[in-house]
């Protein structure tokens, strides 16, 4: 193949943002001629069978812990007949989806997309895959491939019940040729055989014996370790630094700016590089960023909250009147903070240049744009940039981007030939962050004589991800993820309410600090304003916070059934024991619905106790619950640790929390007892890396205030006189 | 020079004093099972055992460690059989991304060792560690299933 696309960074990553429209190029083009790959000619691009009957599915998303992969292969599987005993995986190269003209789709993995929106095409990989060998057999048997069964990767014909394996006439499937993948039938998920269970994660052993290889583990010969600093003021300069002071410690080899925004020691082990970055003395240019903190970004919002604006979200009826004909109104102010990611593998890339090859391994959840980043970052053709996807400790959203690949590279570039091992501190990572945004929010509602809810007035003030890092993503400079759960309409993120009377609209104030797409992303902060906030209105109508919500959400059939199924499980309205109190939520997001009951406890002196939380989930299809599962419980801690103990903070620019010591997350103490309610309504197909994330916090803040009757609306919870064990 | 034992195998290593173990083990025994996640003793990723005792490697001096038997999760299993915990967290499938698993399966061993069948309080005062994935349920049924193995 000779195709080779003009390549740059930001045409890259805009091409890759737009297929995310479609993700049809898998399936409207032919699964392409053969290609060898160790060796095996492979049946199409997802699926290649060895003749010891291996199978291997190619994984072209990312695997940070979710469990996208053994889902994916579970997909594959089903549509091949293959015996699961024999499945493994590899990673797509991402130079091959470039080559192949991206017959492997968006390889991006975020916004819960693994699955829900790559089922369809490696599906019809399987099933292409499956037919291919069926001929083949029939061929050899000189019968009609109609007479001819496959299951668990053996072929049987069935009026002779002849049998062969899928490994003993792959070198025969492989030249035929393939079906239009559009002719191709799939399966019913009702008679899902592999699909749809709770099978047991494909990368388990390897990581209880220490052997999975995370990309922090990369060992190359002659291998350097790199630690680097960047200015800790977004948007400075490194102005210079005292090489010569640290040039003569243990180890060192090499000390250098990288993008003249970081400076890097180079030493033979990591801990030689650091000790000798930690005293290697630089001189910042911090820029206009330094004179920022925590409460001139406050006052900005606050500015924001009351300010003109053009970018409305969600707009019905008159809400003026609404208000201005109220019998009782409601008022509220919410804020949420700054997050970190905090993988817990520290971000990093390893990376080897020479005049005319650039090598990079590392984590990431998109290859194709650390493939960009290694282009760009070493100047070299794309056919000369070779990208290696290893096994991500964690990403969130923190390793959609690629700052950390661009660095490695640079430096790389400065020492051609040997490989380096970029890997950030933790301190760099959290001072490094593309953060979760900050943003408040001021919400009103009017209730009528009957204490019908008849008017929300919600008014986002505060930072667009899109604006700081995908500004070609804006619509006329309105952000339109912001309002990501409170859309009127749409299959990801429509809000549950039927409300006559409704305007809800965003003042775009942007810090200098960075933001990102955090798991769960606007969901997190808007699911908080609406959640307590309805449960604030339903107070104040006197009336059960369940049936107030339930009384709006007759024209939202399925946000109404998750949440019924949530209170079901959870016994709501049933007595709980003395001072237990229950909170619930409900929020619709990348394609699923999700809803939580929460019990907790809180002690005079603010000990908060979250006993249990019943989290339900509708994602349409389930490919496998015990995955679902795991998503769902891994939700409540990573959501529940950011409200009760994160949230970074500015100072002279900088953010002030730096380690797991200011920066805690819930540990086994805190855990709570989470239940899991798996309503899969059918029909559609939603994501679950994400959605409960949403009802995390609002459903344990309502139960607080069932608890205290005090309304807490800023965080975190620990400067709010609230504590876990 | 400094001599250590790990996993039954007598090491000598000419790294400073003051290195902390979790970097003698990763860059100079080239032995990356043991994970860096803060440096500072606070997420657990780095645990070990010295002398049968789980420790915070990146906090504990090379120094400190010296003439000491230090076991890491590639020494866990014993002639080729699993620990009793790690096939407890086979059984239960208790890893995600599974980076901070190294530490919680030596945290978890060594707790058992110490207090064979533990209750759930001293499960939460004993496993501090961090797992961003947040997998905790699965860890406690796995250590409850290890621990009546």
């Amino acid at each position: 193949m000779n195709y080779v696309p003009k390549i740059d960074r930001r045409s890259f990553v805009i091409g890759t943002a737009a297929a995310g429209a479609g993700f049809s190029l898998g399936m409207s083009l032919p699964f392409g001629e053969a290609h060898a790959q160790q060796g095996t000619p492979e049946l199409n691009a997802w699926v290649v069978v060895k003749p010891d009957d291996t199978v291997v599915v190619r994984i072209a998303r990312s695997e940070m812990g979710q469990g996208a992969l053994t889902g994916l292969c579970q997909l594959v599987a089903e549509e091949l007949e293959a015996d699961w005993s024999k499945v493994t995986w590899e990673y797509v190269d991402p130079r091959e989806n470039v080559r192949r003209k991206r017959i492997y789709g968006n390889m991006n993995s975020t916004g819960s997309n693994a699955i829900r929106q790559s089922h369809d095409y490696v599906r019809r990989g399987g099933a292409a895959a499956r037919q291919m060998l069926i001929q083949a057999a029939a061929a050899e048997w000189k019968v009609p491939a109609s007479e001819c069964t496959a299951a668990n990767s053996i072929i049987t014909h069935t009026p002779s019940g002849r049998k062969t394996s899928y490994g003993k006439v792959v070198n025969a499937a492989v030249k035929i040729e393939p079906p239009d993948p559009k002719s191709l039938t799939l399966k019913d998920p009702k008679v899902w055989k592999i699909a749809g269970k709770p099978i047991a994660r494909l990368d388990t052993r390897a990581k209880v014996t220490g052997e999975q290889k995370y990309a922090a583990d990369t060992q190359l010969p002659g291998m350097l370790n790199a630690a680097i600093k960047a200015c800790p003021v977004r948007g400075g300069k490194v102005v210079s630094f005292d090489a010569a002071k640290v040039k003569g410690m243990k180890g060192v080899k090499n000390v250098l700016a990288v993008g003249g925004t970081a400076v890097a020691v180079v030493a033979d082990t990591w801990w030689h590089a650091k000790t000798a970055l930690d005293a290697l003395p630089v001189t910042w240019d911090e820029g206009p960023g330094a004179k920022v903190s925590s409460a001139t970004i406050e006052a900005t919002l606050k500015e924001g909250l009351e300010a003109e604006t053009p970018f409305i979200g969600n707009r019905a009826g008159d809400i003026n009147a609404a208000l201005a004909g109220a019998a009782k109104k409601v008022e509220a102010t919410y804020a949420y903070p700054y997050q970190n990611h905090a993988c817990m593998e520290p971000l990093n890339a390893t990376a080897r240049y020479t005049a005319d090859k650039c090598e990079v391994w590392t984590s990431t959840q998109n290859a194709e744009a650390v493939l960009a980043a290694a282009v760009e970052a070493s100047g070299l053709p794309f056919n000369n940039v070779e990208v290696t996807v290893v096994t991500a400790g964690g990403g969130f959203g923190r390793r959609a981007r690629t700052d950390y690949v661009t660095q490695a590279v640079q430096i790389a570039r400065q020492m051609p030939g040997t490989p380096i091992k970029l890997l950030w501190s933790r301190e760099e990572d959290m001072t490094q962050g593309t953060y979760h945004p900050i943003t408040m929010c001021k919400l009103t509602a009017s209730l009528d004589a009957n204490n019908n809810l008849t008017g929300l007035r919600m008014r986002i003030s505060g930072q667009s991800i899109l604006a700081g890092i995908a500004p070609e993503r804006l619509d006329k400079g309105r952000d339109p993820a912001t309002f990501q759960g409170l859309n009127a309409g749409g299959t990801e993120g429509q809000i549950g309410y039927d409300i006559p009377n409704i305007l809800i609209d965003h003042a775009m104030r942007n810090p200098h600090l960075t933001p990102g797409f955090w798991r769960g992303v606007n969901n997190n902060q808007n699911a908080i304003y609406l959640e307590c906030f309805i449960d604030e209105v339903a107070h104040a109508a006197g009336q059960d916070p369940l049936a107030f919500r339930r009384k709006m959400m007759a024209k939202h059939p399925r946000h109404l059934a998750v949440l019924n199924a949530a209170a079901e499980k959870a016994d709501y309205g049933k007595p709980l024991p003395k001072g237990v109190f229950r909170g619930i939520a409900q929020q619709m997001g990348y394609g699923s619905y999700v809803a939580a009951v929460a019990e907790v406890s809180v002690s005079s002196d603010g000990l908060l106790t979250i006993h249990r939380i019943v989290g339900a989930t509708d994602s349409g299809h389930v490919v496998n619950p015990a995955s679902v599962e795991r998503q769902i419980a891994g939700s409540f801690v990573y959501g529940l640790s950011a409200i009760l103990y994160g949230g970074c903070t500015v100072k002279d620019g900088r953010v002030e929390q730096t380690n797991f010591d200011s920066y805690n997350s819930m540990r086994m103490a805190a855990m709570p007892k989470v239940e899991s309610v798996l309503v899969p309504s059918g029909g559609f197909w939603g994501g679950v890396g994400e959605p409960t994330i949403f009802v995390a916090a609002p459903a344990v803040l309502n139960a607080i205030f069932a608890a205290t009757g005090k309304r807490i609306r800023s965080f975190p919870l620990k400067d709010q006189g609230i504590r876990t064990a | 020079m400094a001599r250590l034992t790990v996993n039954g195998h007598v090491r000598h290593v000419d790294d400073d004093p003051d290195t902390p173990l979790l970097w003698v083990l990763r860059d100079t025994l080239g032995m990356a099972g043991t994970k860096y996640g803060c440096g500072i003793a606070q997420c657990g990723a780095c645990t070990v055992h010295v002398d049968g005792v789980a420790a915070r490697s990146c906090a504990l001096t090379l120094a400190a460690v010296e003439g000491k038997a230090i076991t890491t999760i590639e020494g866990l299993a014993a002639n080729g059989l699993l620990h009793r915990v790690q096939q407890a967290w086979i059984a239960h499938d208790v890893p995600q991304c599974g980076y901070c698993q190294s530490g919680m399966i030596m945290a978890v061993a060594a707790l058992l060792k110490q207090t064979p069948h533990p209750t759930d309080a001293e499960i939460d005062a004993a496993i501090t560690n961090i797992c961003r994935c947040g997998t905790y349920q699965r860890v406690r049924a796995a250590i409850h299933s290890a621990a009546s193995a």
